[in-house]
């Protein structure tokens, strides 16, 4: 049963109904990166960087490109749900907040294809 | 038909001015700060895992640009930013599940924060340097 009033309700006032499930990606995406981020991090800082055929050769193997292909998922949702909430606390224009939300939602979509591409294209090649 | 619907003011919470500064509050808008550079910071990593894809002459060029001294400024910055994100995650992430949320437990996580970020910032530094020096 819905306590709000027809008039709330056509007014567009009270929840949107999907701030908890926001709220819990946010956090459950943040458990997962705490091992994601801290094992890329390690990995790449233990190996010789300046070198293609050492980088290529590491991010070829299969498990390897599975974390990475996990961790530009991750790392693209959870920040996505970041960014949106900083526009919607910061942008005040509705034209603008809208917009910012699009952009922002498009470059995270575009930005974690092109890294799983990328991914595939090394451990497929 | 002109029916006048009731205009009351949506409920305010006090703004932020009503309270005196303490270290905290910077803590707290640094994470969404840092956090939007996270965000860069993928876009960059992406960038990264594209130029690897497209092949050697790619990726040394990538490499080149990574190795410009202003380049090595915004990884050191970036590098402090994101272990910072880091850190003050997992004490988010505590208080999630309710505690530390205490005034002086705030501030000692706080401050335990920033010493943990300083710290893994010029171990992540100077590993990062050695990672980079070595020349194929």
């Amino acid at each position: 049963m819905s306590l709000r009033t027809p008039l709330g309700r056509v007014l567009g006032k009270g929840s949107a109904g999907d701030g908890v499930g926001h709220w819990w990606v946010q956090r459950v995406t943040a458990v997962a990166l705490l091992p994601l981020t801290a094992w890329f991090a390690s990995s790449l800082l233990g190996k010789q960087l300046q070198s293609y055929e050492v980088m290529r050769g590491w991010l070829a193997q299969s498990w390897v490109a599975v974390f990475a292909a996990l961790l530009v998922i991750t790392i693209a949702w959870h920040s996505k749900l970041g960014v949106q909430v900083v526009i919607e606390d910061y942008v005040h224009g509705k034209g603008g907040k809208t917009a910012l939300l699009l952009l922002s939602t498009f470059v995270h979509v575009a930005a974690a294809a092109a890294g799983l591409f990328a991914i595939l294209r090394l451990a497929l090649a | 038909m002109n029916s006048p619907r009731p205009v009351s003011p949506r409920p305010l919470s006090p703004h932020l001015g009503v309270y005196k500064f303490m270290y905290t509050m910077s803590l707290s808008i640094m994470h969404r700060i840092t956090g939007l550079a996270a965000a860069v910071g993928f876009l960059a990593l992406v960038w990264w895992l594209m130029a690897l894809a497209t092949g050697p002459d790619a990726y040394a060029r990538a490499m080149a640009c990574l190795g410009t001294p202003l380049a090595k400024l915004l990884l050191i910055g970036f590098t402090f930013s994101f272990v910072y994100h880091f850190c003050n995650g997992i004490r988010h992430l505590v208080w999630d599940t309710g505690h530390g949320l205490e005034r002086a437990q705030a501030r000692r996580s706080g401050a335990v924060v920033i010493a943990a970020a300083l710290l893994l910032t010029v171990l992540v530094v100077w590993l990062g340097c050695r990672a980079m020096a070595v020349t194929p």
